[in-house]
C-alpha cells in the first residue's frame, strides 16, 4: 500500500484551527450567533438553514416541512429547531419512519399546489424512497409535456460523518446528479446553505439539497447583504472561493474547506491554487470550471464520494469534451473517497476519506513537483 | 416451581371453504398459560440479563468518555426480550434485528469482549472493527441493521431458506414500534403468509420511535394485530418467562408448517433512542423511574427467585461480582486492543474472489483487496 508522507504539515495541525463540530453522537450546539461589527454576524450552517426555512415559511403559505422528528423533537440534527413552535402542526409535520410513503405524499402535495420541503434524516434513507424522487418527482414535468411541475425540495445530510459506519456514510451527489429533471445542490458554507435553500424552495422544480452533518456546527461570517430576506444564491452557478494561477481545484460541500486549507499550505511553497466551489451538482457550471482550467492549465477535482462514475469523473469528461482540454498541461486528476464501504474503526475511516494531504499530494503530482 | 403468565391471543379470519363468500371473524381472547422455571434456568437467565445490562451501562460510560463513537443504541430495560427469545429457540434457529442489537449479539453467542472491542473499533471486535455498533454478526445471527425495517424482509428470506432446505429451523425477525409502519414489513407479511414461511415477526414495542410516541406514529398501536391475516400474540416483554413461553409456542407453530406468526413484546428502554438523545424531551423522568421501580425485568426475576427460595441473596451477589469482573475485563480489552491494521482497509469487498486492486483517495494510491 502506498503511504502518503509528503505533506509538510500534519492534518491534525490544520484541523486544529477549524472549529470543533458537533456531530451525531454529541449533544447539538446551542446555535452560535456572535456579533461581528464588520461582517454582519457569524452564523453556523445549521442556523443558516434554519433561518432560510423560517423566512421562506413566512413568505409563502404553501411551503411546509415534513420528515422524521422535524417538529416536536426540533429536528434530529436540530436544523428545524423552533419551527414547529412557531408554525404548528399544519406547516411542520412529524412523519412515521416510512420514507417511501412520506416522500410520495410530499410529491403528491407538490402536484396539487403546495411547496413541500421533504427532509430525509440522512440521504442514506432516501434509498427507501428513491423511486418517488426520480420517477414521481424528477420526470413528471417532462412526461406531462410541461403540464405538471413539481416544486419540491428534498433535503438532509449527505456523505460521511464520524463513526457512523457503512450504511450511514454514503454520498449521493453522483446518484442524483445523474438524473435529468432534478436539480442537485451541495452547499459548503453558511452563505451557500442560506442562499441555495432559499433558491431551492423558490424554484418550481424538484431540488435535491445535500447538506453535510459535519458542517452544521461550523460558523461563517455573513454580511448584511446575505442576511437580507430575499438573498438567494442562484442554482447552477459555481463560485470561485480563492483565485490562483497554477492549478484549479474543483470541489463541493465539506471538501471545499479542505481545498482552501490545502491551498494555504501550498501557497507557502509558491503554488497558487484556484478553488472552485461547485455549489450545484446539476446543472453543472461547466463555464466557470472551463474558464478556470483555461487560465491555470491544471485540474484536480475533490469529492467525498466514491470515484467510479462520480462527480469528479463527470467534470473530467466535460473538460475533455470542451475547449478547456487544449489548455491542460497535464491530465486532470480526481481526489475521492476510497472505493470501499465506509469502515467503522477510526483509523480505517480516516484513511477512507480524502484528507488535505491527499489534495496537496495530488497537486504536486499534477504540477510535476 | 411454576409461574403463571398472561397472554393475549388474536385469531383471525375463518374461511369457510364451502361457502361462496369468505367470512371474517375477529376474536380476541386472553389465555393463561403456566410456565415452569427451574433453578438452573433462573440463574442462567439472571446471569445473562445482568451481563447485558452491565455491558450496556459500560458502553454508556465509554461513549461519554469518547472511546466509543458514532452510533450507540442501548438496550437496557429490554433484556427480557432477548433472553426470553433465546431461551425459547434453538441455537440452530436464526435471528435478525435492527440497530439496538448489542443484547442479541450477546445472546446469540458473541462474547462481551468481542462486542465491546467492536464498539471501540479495534481489531479484536467481532467485525474486526469495520462494522461498529450496528453491524455485528454471528452464526445464525444476521445483525445488527442500520436501515429501519430493512431487516424484516431479510428475516423472511432467511425463513424461506429454512423452508427450502427443509431443516426445521425458524427465523425470528425483530423490529420496533417505529419500524412497524414500514411498507416492506407488510410486503414481508404477505409473502410469508402466502408461502407459509417459518418466520416469527416480533415487534419490540418500547413505546417510542426515536422521539415519536406510538400514538403519534401509528394509526393502530395494536402491533400484534398488524399482521391482519397472520395470527398475533401480545406479550409482556418485561417478563422473561412470558417471552420464553410465547416464543416456544410460536416456534412450534412455525415448525409445524402453519406459516408465520406476529408477536408484540411490550417493553421499555431506559436510555434515549441513542447516546445523542437524552431521552427526556419526549417522556418524563418520572415515567422512566416508574418502569425501573415497578417493571424492571432483572429485578422481577431476582425477586421471584428469592421469594421462592430458588436462590440466596449471597448467590445473586456472587453472580453480580463475577459479571462485574467480566465487564471490566472486556472493557480493558476493548480499550487496549489495537485498532485494525491499515492493510485490512480494502479487504472483504467480494467473497471467494481473486485479490484485486482498489483505488485509494487519488490515482497514485493503489490499495490491495483480498476476500
Amino acid at each position: 500500500m502506498v503511504v502518503l508522507e509528503v505533506s509538510p504539515i500534519s492534518t491534525e495541525e490544520l484541523w486544529s484551527s477549524v472549529s470543533d463540530h458537533w456531530v451525531l453522537g454529541h449533544p447539538p450546539d446551542q446555535g452560535l450567533s456572535l456579533l461581528s461589527a464588520q461582517f454582519g454576524r457569524a452564523v453556523n450552517v445549521r442556523d443558516a438553514l434554519n433561518q432560510a426555512m423560517d423566512e421562506e415559511l413566512e413568505r409563502d403559505e404553501r411551503v411546509f416541512l415534513l420528515g422524521e422528528e422535524v417538529a416536536q423533537y426540533d429536528g434530529a440534527y436540530k436544523v428545524s429547531r423552533g419551527l414547529w413552535k412557531k408554525y404548528g402542526d399544519k406547516r411542520i409535520i412529524d412523519t412515521p419512519i416510512t420514507e417511501m410513503g412520506f416522500a410520495g405524499i410530499a410529491v403528491g402535495a407538490a402536484f396539487a399546489g403546495l411547496r413541500p420541503i421533504c427532509e430525509f434524516m440522512t440521504w442514506n434513507f432516501s434509498m427507501q424512497a428513491i423511486d418517488q424522487v426520480i420517477n414521481s418527482a424528477a420526470k413528471t414535468y417532462y412526461m406531462s409535456a410541461g403540464a405538471q411541475p413539481v416544486p419540491i425540495v428534498f433535503r438532509g445530510p449527505n456523505g460521511s460523518s464520524a463513526g457512523v459506519a457503512a450504511q450511514h456514510s454514503q454520498c449521493f451527489a453522483a446518484w442524483y446528479g445523474h438524473c435529468p429533471g432534478l436539480k442537485v445542490v451541495s452547499p459548503w458554507n453558511s452563505e451557500d446553505a442560506r442562499g441555495l435553500l432559499k433558491a431551492a424552495i423558490r424554484d418550481d422544480n424538484p431540488v435535491v439539497f445535500l447538506e453535510n452533518e459535519l458542517m452544521y456546527g461550523v460558523p461563517f461570517d455573513l454580511s448584511e447583504d446575505v442576511l437580507q430576506k430575499d438573498f438567494v444564491v442562484p442554482i447552477g452557478k459555481a463560485k470561485v472561493e480563492r483565485r490562483g494561477t497554477h492549478i484549479t481545484l474543483v470541489s463541493h460541500s465539506r471538501c471545499v474547506g479542505f481545498c482552501l486549507d490545502a491551498a494555504s499550505v501550498l501557497a507557502k511553497e509558491g503554488v497558487e491554487c484556484e478553488v472552485v466551489n461547485l455549489r450545484t451538482i446539476r446543472p453543472l457550471d461547466v463555464d466557470t470550471i472551463e474558464a478556470s482550467v483555461m487560465k491555470t492549465g491544471h485540474l484536480v477535482t475533490v469529492e467525498g464520494g466514491w470515484p467510479q462514475y462520480g462527480v469528479g469523473a463527470e467534470i473530467c469528461a466535460r473538460v475533455m469534451e470542451g475547449p478547456a482540454f487544449n489548455y491542460l498541461d497535464a491530465p486532470a486528476v480526481r481526489v475521492t473517497g476510497v472505493d470501499i464501504p465506509m469502515p467503522y474503526a477510526k483509523i480505517l475511516e480516516d484513511h477512507s476519506v480524502p484528507q488535505i494531504k491527499d489534495i496537496i499530494f495530488s497537486v504536486k503530482k499534477v504540477l510535476n513537483m | 416451581f411454576s409461574w403463571t403468565c398472561l397472554f393475549y391471543t388474536t385469531h383471525f379470519y375463518h374461511t369457510l371453504l364451502n361457502k361462496p363468500e369468505m367470512q371474517y371473524e375477529m376474536e380476541t381472547s386472553s389465555s393463561n398459560l403456566s410456565a415452569v422455571l427451574t433453578r438452573e434456568q433462573g440463574l442462567q437467565y439472571y446471569r445473562t440479563m445482568q451481563t447485558m445490562r452491565r455491558m450496556e451501562l459500560k458502553a454508556d460510560q465509554l461513549y461519554k468518555q469518547k472511546i466509543i463513537r458514532g452510533f450507540c443504541h442501548l438496550y437496557d430495560g429490554q433484556e427480557a426480550c432477548a433472553m426470553g427469545i433465546e431461551a425459547g429457540i434453538n441455537p440452530t434457529d436464526h435471528l435478525i434485528t435492527a440497530y439496538r442489537a448489542h443484547g442479541y449479539t450477546f445472546t446469540r453467542g458473541v462474547s462481551v469482549r468481542e462486542i465491546m472491542a467492536e464498539l471501540t473499533g479495534r481489531r479484536g471486535g467481532v467485525a474486526k472493527g469495520k462494522g461498529g455498533s450496528m453491524h455485528m454478526y454471528a452464526k445464525h445471527f444476521y445483525g445488527g441493521n442500520g436501515i429501519v425495517g430493512a431487516q424484516v424482509p431479510l428475516g423472511a428470506g432467511v425463513a424461506l431458506a429454512c423452508q427450502y432446505q427443509g431443516n426445521n429451523q425458524v427465523c425470528v425477525a425483530l423490529y420496533g414500534d417505529g419500524a412497524a409502519n414500514q411498507g416492506q414489513i407488510f410486503e414481508s407479511f404477505n409473502m410469508a403468509a402466502l408461502w407459509k414461511l417459518p418466520c416469527i415477526f416480533i415487534c419490540e414495542n418500547n413505546k417510542f420511535g426515536m422521539g415519536t410516541s406510538v400514538e403519534r406514529s401509528s394509526a393502530s398501536t395494536d402491533y400484534f394485530k398488524r399482521g391482519d391475516y397472520i395470527p398475533g400474540i401480545k406479550v409482556d416483554g418485561m417478563d422473561v418467562l412470558c417471552v420464553r413461553e410465547a416464543i416456544k409456542f410460536a416456534a412450534d407453530y412455525c415448525r409445524a408448517g402453519k406459516g408465520p406468526i406476529v408477536m408484540e413484546l411490550e417493553t421499555y428502554r431506559y436510555h434515549g433512542h441513542s447516546m445523542s438523545d437524552p431521552g427526556v424531551s419526549y417522556r418524563s423522568r418520572e415515567e422512566i423511574q416508574e418502569v425501573r421501580s415497578k417493571s424492571d425485568p432483572i429485578t422481577m426475576l431476582k425477586e421471584r427467585m428469592l421469594s421462592n427460595n430458588m436462590a440466596s441473596v449471597e448467590e445473586i451477589k456472587e453472580i453480580d461480582v463475577d459479571i462485574r469482573k467480566v465487564i471490566e475485563d472486556a472493557a480493558q480489552f476493548a480499550i487496549s486492543d489495537p485498532e485494525p491494521p491499515l492493510d485490512e482497509l480494502c479487504n472483504h469487498i467480494f467473497a471467494n474472489d481473486l485479490p484485486m486492486e482498489v483505488r485509494g483517495t487519488n490515482p497514485w494510491v493503489k490499495l490491495k483487496s483480498v476476500s
